[in-house]
Order: structure tokens, then C-alpha cells, then sequence
């Protein structure tokens, strides 16, 4: 690795117009933007996002974490808890999210990858998904959370004396006895860690491909410039 | 006499109260102010006060160590924390039990009626002796064992839900004692017999009583795999009808033999009405009886020859097969003796005399050699008997009425003395001499117990390897040690501080037991049991511990079928309801209903009670059970929950009507 990267000394990349450029200027881009790739196939087996209840008669708490295709934790238990209040079962939000969840995801890292053989302005088109990917997560769990808590069935027992309400996407909350903490977990933090690091990979892209655009251009201009003459 | 007596009752009184009023060391020094405050209001000795530091178990925390009682004639079986002595459960065993719905509709009728007798049904037992299922001499935490003496059965409790699954009839003997026993891998569990019958409970007069009646000890083949006694793989041997009392597996170099002693070599036939000695005077007669020696890999051998007769579908070996095999053996043991206790290496078996003040310590390696020797005389049947001094280590002479014994880590062991209300701390010599400071084979302390203590449990004290720690003593009567509440008393567990050498013994706290007449009792280490927190799966059989075929997993399959005139429910159970509500059949039907929890939730338990029926089952979490019964009575009856499940269990019925015919 270290003789790649600080002793490219006799490797170059002749551009268009002759000049000379390391080939670490190519490699580096293309290997951020796996990177970036990689953090977000490794995030669908971690989970984004998760709630933790506390009460007297649960000592050890109630947990569900939320990862893009599955719940996991005491579902059974909250959805048992959640039929007083009439909220439907958690299983049931977000349910077409989940199936496509995975492929979507593997489709926008290798859109990302792909973005690495595409030497113009279209890498960052092919990168935008990934770019939105945590704001749309996010904003669909809002949405889900919202629709639970104002999904109350009013012939559950306890369903007529329940406002509507939305449960906090980020943060503590109340239901009865129970104190509700909602957290972002380490697959979200990664989602957010390949914005930043396609972000880093685009911006070293262009660094590498413009002025290969601009000796084309300066060729091009040459040339026209001879046949001219 | 009788004011002699008075007037040292007052002394002795007077001095108890001087004692207690006014002790010699100042209490509660070194302890906080509030904590001194109450010692010194409540006079606590600092006896006490150790007793009370050393028992307390603060909430939240757990007992490092379970003990297992029996439950005497309540036909149950205790579960006891130890050194905080809380009952954490009642096993129901023998006798039916509301709670656990035990005997009240599901698979625990089946269980039950496993043990009837000729199709009576027996619905009570007198658990004797619980024993652990064992792994090379050690308890393994996955199964227990508890006899009935009353009908010679056997039950089998599965540690992974603390439930019994089989009760065993011994098909040849209708009484037992020596049970249960595990040998040292629990390849077979052994129940020893007590009152000589005629094999098979057959009729036989009592003039015959020689010729016809007999004892057996039954070894039962456990398989751990289906966690049941199979019957087809296990045997009898036929003993003399000499009263067979306790029986304790070899383990270590004795490996392969088990023992018991017997009271009644005098074949005593009582008959006090007819003039004839009683019973109590009639078998306390000799001046020894016989300590058996069984060699059961050599017993299973012949067995497995086909050298045993088939009696009620059981083999039996007969009584002149287990002499000519080379099988059995006595040696005689002094004086209608009590108790077989193997040392945690095998190499000693220690009787109790009872109404001798001795303990008899045999050497297993001295019997080994006197029987390879041979050249022994026989009793009246022709069973070699091996002289005393040819089998005998040592005799310790404790005090009066010795009884049980176990053992610790430090070469100690403890009898406990019945007529002395003692248990007694002595030393055992051989390969455990350099383990205390004190002489080999000599008694060392008698700590008075309250009262007249029985069976002795020591913290896993009859494994190869016993923890020392504590020791229990199982008390039968309690006189003064607690409130009164009437003629019928409390038993007494006593529980001992055995952690300090030499003569520092403890009682620490005194146990009422208020349901029964405990017997024995094992103590293991509270880590080895690992039940389960709720079943596995949600549609758990516990009787065959996987998934029942009529289990429902959701709401949706709730459903009632009719056949003719059958009517099948499947029925969900979850926080608070069942489904379906509403169950409408027609007087006459055959009525079918399982039930599953869906609950997987620790402690969310549901019961359901269906009035006028009998009915009552405990549905824990992710159980499944099915009730069977015919609609005999017409009219409208309820099915609850039982449990207190959560805010809304009063809402938890549904209507059961049943329109006449």
C-alpha cells in the first residue's frame, strides 16, 4: 500500500495534453467511493434505529431495534402492551420498505461503484441516492411512527381515552408506566458516515477527472486551432 | 421427683432468661446506630446477630444454593433457597395441586393416573427421599427423582420447568423406602423396598411370612434422552424379607455396588392383640442386623443374560440367582440400624445405630477383600454374610439415636442423633484424616437442635465432591420454636453454619414447614439448574417438551370444529383474553379444548378455570395444553383467568353455554 500510494514514481497517467498525473490521484476517489459502497451494504445487517421502554415490572427494560428488513427484540411483548391502547402491531408499519429494503440498498452502493468507472459530472447523478438515503430513512420512519399513533383503534380497552400522538423519532417520551427512549443505532450512523465519505470520494473525483476534461478541451481547442491555421 | 423436676425447669428458666436479658458481651457494638439501636430492643445476642447477617438475603439477590425436600405425606416436593430457608415452589408430585393445575384437566391427569393401582386411583403419596440426578458422582441439575412410600412409586420431576413428568408404579412391591438412590451417571435410579410383602402383592398369611414374603430393591433404567424411566430396561432383585430400609449408591472406588440396611432380620410378624411382641419390640430384638451389599454392574449382567423371571412385566432376579451370581452380601450392623451413607470417595459407608450410640464405619475395600477371600457363612437363605471385623473401618460412638449422615469438604461428618436432638460433627479418617485438625474417628462437637431431628442435608453433601457451607438439620417436631397455631405443628429445617472447623457449629435460622413431614432433602449449587425463564416456543407440550401438533401460534387460527357430537376448540390465551369468547356447545357433547399462551413474557402466566367442571390449568408462558371432558350439565358457566395477569384480568372470560338436550 505504501509504495502504491507515496512511490508511484515511475506509474503516471498521461492526459490528453501530455501533462502528467499521479496515478494515486485515480486510485484514491475510486477506492473512497468503495469505501462508501461498503459501509452501506455492512449498515443492513446493523440496526438504524431502536427503542428502549422502561417500567417497574420489566427490570431489564423493552428493546426493539429496527434494521432495514427486520424488527428484532421484545416485538411480541410491546405489540401484547400495545393492544390496550389499540396501536396496530409494529410488524405492520413500514411493511413494503422492509422487502425492498435490502435490494434498494445494494443498488445504490453499487450505483456508487458504478460511479467510479464514470469518469465525468453523471458519478455524482449515479451518487445521489446514497446522498438522500438517511434524510429518506428517516423521514418514512416519522411517517410510520405517526401513523402508529394515530392508527388507535377505538374499540381496544383502553382506545377511546388516547389522544393521537407521535411517538418521538429521536429522544424520550411517556406512554403509562413506561419511559420511552428512541435512539439512532450504529447502522444509521454508518448510512450517514458513506454520505459524508461519498461526499469526500465525489470531491476527489472530480480533482482527478476534471482536468483530464479540460486537456481534452485544450486539445480539441489546439487541434481546431492547427486545422484552422 | 416431681418437684425436683419443677424446680429445675425454674433454674433452668430463670438462667435461659438471665442469658438472654443480659449477655455478656455488649450487642451491637461496631454495628450502625439504627442497627444497634434494634439489637439492643429486641435483646439479640450477637449469635444472632451473625445468624441474621448470614441469612438475610437482600431483595433481588439469589440463594447460591437449592434445596430439594421431600414433602412427606402432602405427596409434593419443596423447593427451598438456602441459607435464606424461602420456599420458592411446591412441586405437585403425588397429590393434585390447584395452582400448577395440577390434576385438573391437561397432561398432568395422565401423569397422575400413571401411578393408579389396579384402577384405584391413588391421589396422594408420602415423598420420601428426592435424589438429583447425578454425572460421575456429581448432581447435573437436570433431573430429580422422589419416591412414594405409601405405594412403592416412583416420580420423575424435569428440571427445565420443575414439573413432574412420569410417576412409575412398582408393579411387585406395594411399600417402599430406600428411594430414590441415583447410581453415580443415574443409569438406573433405585428403589429400595421397606415392609416385606408377598411378591406382587399377592395374598399370603402371615404364618407363611418366611417362605412367601420378601423385599426388592427396584432398579429403575432412567434415560436421559426422553427424561422418562423406562420399565422394559430395568430390573428387581429379590432380597429376604428382612425389612430393607435406606439405600445409598458406591460412587468412586466403590462404583457399581449399592448398600442398604435393614431392622427386621427377626422377621418380626407382630400380632401385639395375639399376645406376640409388637412390632417396635419384636424387630429390635437381635442385637445386629444386616447391611445389604449389592453388586449391581454384576446384577444388570445377569439381568441382561435373561437370568430373571418376568413377574407384572418386570424382571426380577430371583433371591437364589442373586446368591449363585454372586450379587449379594451382608454384614452385620448394629442395632436396628438407620441410614447407608457412602463417603464422597466411595470408600467408607457409614449406618446409624439408632438404638445404638454408634456409628458403624464399613470400609468398602475390606468387604471387597472379604468377599474374594469367600469362604463366608450364610444367613437362614443361603446369603453369604461377611463377619463384622472383616468389614468394619471403625465405630464412632456420637450419642443417642443415630440416624443419617453426610459430609463436607473438610473431612467432617454429620449424623444427626433423634433421641439426643443433636447433630453431631465427627471426623473421618483414611484419606480424609489430613483434611481437619482433629483425630481421625472422633466426635468433635454436638450442637442441640430443635427437636428430635430426623434426615440431615448437607450443601451438595452426598456428590463426590460436598460443598461444606451448611447443613440442614430436617427436625420433626418444633414444640416451642414458634407461634402457636394450633395442635398440628410446623416442622423445624434448621439450618446449620458448618464453615468454621472444630467445635463452631451454628444454627443460623429456624425454617417452619407448615404442609407436611419432610424426609429427605438434596442441596445443590443454584448454578448448575438452568431452567427455562418461559418455554422455548409458543405451543410448548411440557409433556413431551416440543411443539404440541394443536398448538395455534396466532389469534387468526383461533377455531371451533364440531364432528358429530364433538365439539374441538383451539383456543389463543394472551393479556387479557382468550379467543374465541364465547364457546356454545349442547349438553351431551364431547368436549375437546386446547388451549395455547402466546405470551412470551417472563411471569405473564394465565390460568383458566371453567366453573362447575373441575377445571383449572395454569398456562404458562408459550404453554399448550388440552383438556378433554363431556358437557354433562346444561346451563351457562364462565372460563377465567386465575392469574392476576395484568390491569385488565378481571375482563380475561369468555362464556361457556351449554344448551339441554
Amino acid at each position: 500500500m505504501k509504495t502504491l500510494f507515496s512511490k508511484p514514481s515511475d506509474v503516471f497517467v498521461v492526459l490528453p495534453d501530455g501533462s502528467r498525473r499521479s496515478l494515486r490521484d485515480y486510485l484514491l476517489p475510486s477506492a473512497v467511493l468503495m469505501l462508501a459502497a461498503l459501509l452501506l451494504m455492512i449498515s443492513i445487517f446493523l440496526p438504524y434505529w431502536s427503542m428502549t421502554m422502561q417500567a417497574p415490572q420489566y427490570p431489564k427494560g423493552l428493546t426493539v431495534k429496527v434494521y432495514v428488513n427486520h424488527l428484532q427484540g421484545d416485538v411480541r411483548e410491546i405489540d401484547a402492551l400495545n393492544h390496550y391502547l389499540g396501536m396496530p402491531p409494529l410488524d405492520e408499519g413500514g411493511r413494503l420498505e422492509r422487502s425492498i429494503s435490502v435490494v434498494a440498498i445494494v443498488v445504490m452502493g453499487l450505483l456508487v461503484m458504478a460511479a467510479v468507472f464514470v469518469g465525468n459530472q453523471w458519478a455524482g447523478v449515479l451518487a445521489l441516492p446514497s446522498l438522500f438515503f438517511p434524510l429518506i430513512f428517516l423521514g418514512d420512519l416519522w411517517l410510520i411512527l405517526y401513523r402508529y399513533g394515530h392508527s388507535i383503534d377505538p374499540q381496544s380497552p383502553l382506545g377511546s381515552a388516547i389522544q393521537p400522538f407521535t411517538p418521538p423519532l429521536f429522544g424520550e417520551g411517556r406512554v403509562g408506566q413506561f419511559s420511552t427512549v428512541a435512539r439512532p443505532e450504529l447502522g444509521l450512523f454508518l448510512a450517514l458516515a458513506a454520505v459524508v465519505v461519498v461526499l469526500i470520494g465525489l470531491w476527489l473525483h472530480r480533482a482527478a477527472y476534471k482536468p483530464i476534461l479540460e486537456a481534452r478541451k485544450k486539445v480539441a481547442l489546439t487541434k481546431s486551432g492547427i486545422s484552422e491555421a | 421427683m416431681k418437684r425436683l423436676f419443677i424446680f429445675l425447669l425454674a433454674i433452668t428458666t430463670l438462667l435461659t432468661a438471665c442469658g438472654r436479658g443480659a449477655p455478656a458481651t455488649p450487642v451491637g457494638q461496631g454495628l450502625p446506630e439504627e442497627a444497634a439501636a434494634v439489637a439492643a430492643e429486641r435483646g439479640l445476642t450477637p449469635d444472632d446477630i451473625y445468624a441474621a447477617l448470614k441469612t438475610y438475603m437482600p431483595s433481588g439477590q439469589t440463594d447460591p444454593y437449592i434445596m430439594l425436600a421431600s414433602g412427606g405425606q402432602s405427596g409434593q416436593v419443596l423447593v427451598i433457597g438456602v441459607p435464606s430457608m424461602r420456599i420458592l415452589k411446591v412441586i405437585a408430585v403425588f397429590t393434585p395441586e390447584s395452582w400448577q393445575g395440577y390434576g385438573f384437566g391437561g397432561s398432568s391427569m395422565e401423569v397422575l393416573a400413571q401411578g393408579d393401582v389396579n384402577g384405584n386411583q391413588l391421589r396422594w403419596g408420602d415423598t420420601h427421599h428426592p435424589a438429583f440426578s447425578e454425572t460421575a458422582g456429581e448432581y447435573d441439575g437436570g433431573f430429580a427423582f422422589i419416591n412414594d412410600k405409601a405405594n412403592a412409586r416412583l416420580a420423575v420431576i424435569d428440571l427445565r420447568d420443575f414439573e413432574t413428568k412420569q410417576i412409575v408404579k412398582n408393579p411387585n412391591s406395594i411399600n417402599d423406602h430406600g428411594g430414590t438412590f441415583v447410581t453415580p451417571n443415574t443409569e438406573y435410579v433405585v428403589e429400595g423396598p421397606q415392609y416385606a410383602a408377598p411378591i406382587g402383592w399377592e395374598y399370603a398369611s402371615l404364618d407363611d411370612y418366611q417362605e412367601q414374603y420378601r423385599g426388592l430393591v427396584t432398579f429403575w433404567a432412567f434415560d436421559r434422552f426422553t427424561g422418562r424411566v423406562d420399565p422394559a430396561k430395568s430390573f428387581q432383585i429379590e432380597l429376604p424379607p428382612y425389612w430393607q430400609d435406606l439405600c445409598d449408591a458406591g460412587k468412586g472406588v466403590s462404583e457399581g455396588w449399592v448398600f442398604c440396611n435393614s431392622f427386621n432380620t427377626e422377621m418380626a410378624t407382630g400380632g401385639l392383640e395375639l399376645g406376640n411382641p409388637p412390632f417396635e419390640a419384636g424387630t429390635a430384638k437381635n442385637d445386629t442386623d444386616y447391611l445389604h451389599i449389592i453388586d449391581w454392574r454384576k446384577a444388570e449382567a445377569t439381568f441382561k443374560a435373561g437370568k430373571a423371571e418376568e413377574i407384572n412385566g418386570i424382571a426380577v432376579i430371583r433371591l437364589q440367582t442373586a446368591i449363585e451370581e454372586g450379587i449379594l452380601y451382608f454384614t452385620p450392623e448394629p442395632k436396628s440400624p438407620h441410614g447407608a451413607d457412602v463417603t464422597p470417595g466411595g470408600e467408607y459407608i457409614v449406618v446409624g445405630g439408632k438404638l445404638d450410640p454408634h456409628v458403624t464405619v464399613y470400609s468398602f475395600e475390606k468387604i471387597k477383600n472379604a468377599i474374594a477371600a469367600g469362604g463366608l457363612s450364610t444367613d437362614a437363605y443361603g446369603v453369604p454374610v461377611i463377619p463384622l471385623d472383616q468389614s468394619m473401618e471403625a465405630q464412632v460412638e456420637l450419642g443417642l439415636g443415630p440416624l443419617h449422615t453426610v459430609y463436607d469438604d473438610k473431612g467432617y461428618a454429620y449424623t444427626s442423633l433423634f433421641l439426643d436432638s443433636a447433630v453431631a460433627r465427627w471426623t473421618l479418617g483414611g484419606p480424609y484424616a489430613d483434611k481437619h485438625p482433629e483425630e481421625p474417628w472422633t466426635l468433635v462437637q454436638k450442637l442441640p437442635v430443635h427437636y428430635n431431628i430426623g434426615h440431615i442435608a448437607a450443601a451438595e453433601g452426598d456428590t463426590a465432591s460436598p460443598d461444606g457451607q451448611y447443613v440442614v438439620a430436617l427436625n420433626k417436631w418444633s414444640i416451642d420454636r414458634f407461634a402457636n397455631v394450633g395442635p398440628l405443628l410446623p416442622q423445624n429445617f434448621q439450618l446449620v453454619d458448618i464453615s468454621k472447623t472444630g467445635d463452631q457449629m451454628k444454627v443460623i435460622y429456624d425454617m417452619p414447614i407448615g404442609m407436611a413431614e419432610p424426609h429427605y432433602a438434596q442441596i445443590i449449587k443454584a448454578d448448575k439448574l438452568k431452567p427455562f425463564e418461559v418455554y422455548p416456543e409458543v405451543g410448548w407440550n411440557p409433556d413431551t417438551m416440543s411443539v404440541d401438533p394443536n398448538a395455534i401460534t396466532t389469534e387468526e387460527q383461533a377455531r371451533v370444529e364440531r364432528n358429530g357430537n364433538t365439539v374441538e376448540i383451539w383456543m389463543t390465551v394472551v393479556r387479557s383474553h382468550y379467543k374465541p369468547e364465547r364457546i356454545e356447545v349442547k349438553q351431551g357433547d364431547h368436549v375437546i379444548w386446547h388451549l395455547t399462551s402466546l405470551e412470551q413474557t417472563r411471569d405473564a402466566t394465565h390460568g383458566f378455570a371453567l366453573s362447575g367442571y373441575n377445571i383449572n390449568l395454569s398456562l404458562e408462558p408459550g404453554e399448550t395444553q388440552t383438556v378433554e371432558f363431556d358437557a354433562t350439565m346444561s346451563g351457562t358457566y364462565t372460563y377465567y383467568c386465575t392469574e392476576f395477569c395484568s390491569a385488565l384480568h378481571l375482563e380475561m372470560l369468555g362464556y361457556f353455554l351449554v344448551q339441554p338436550e
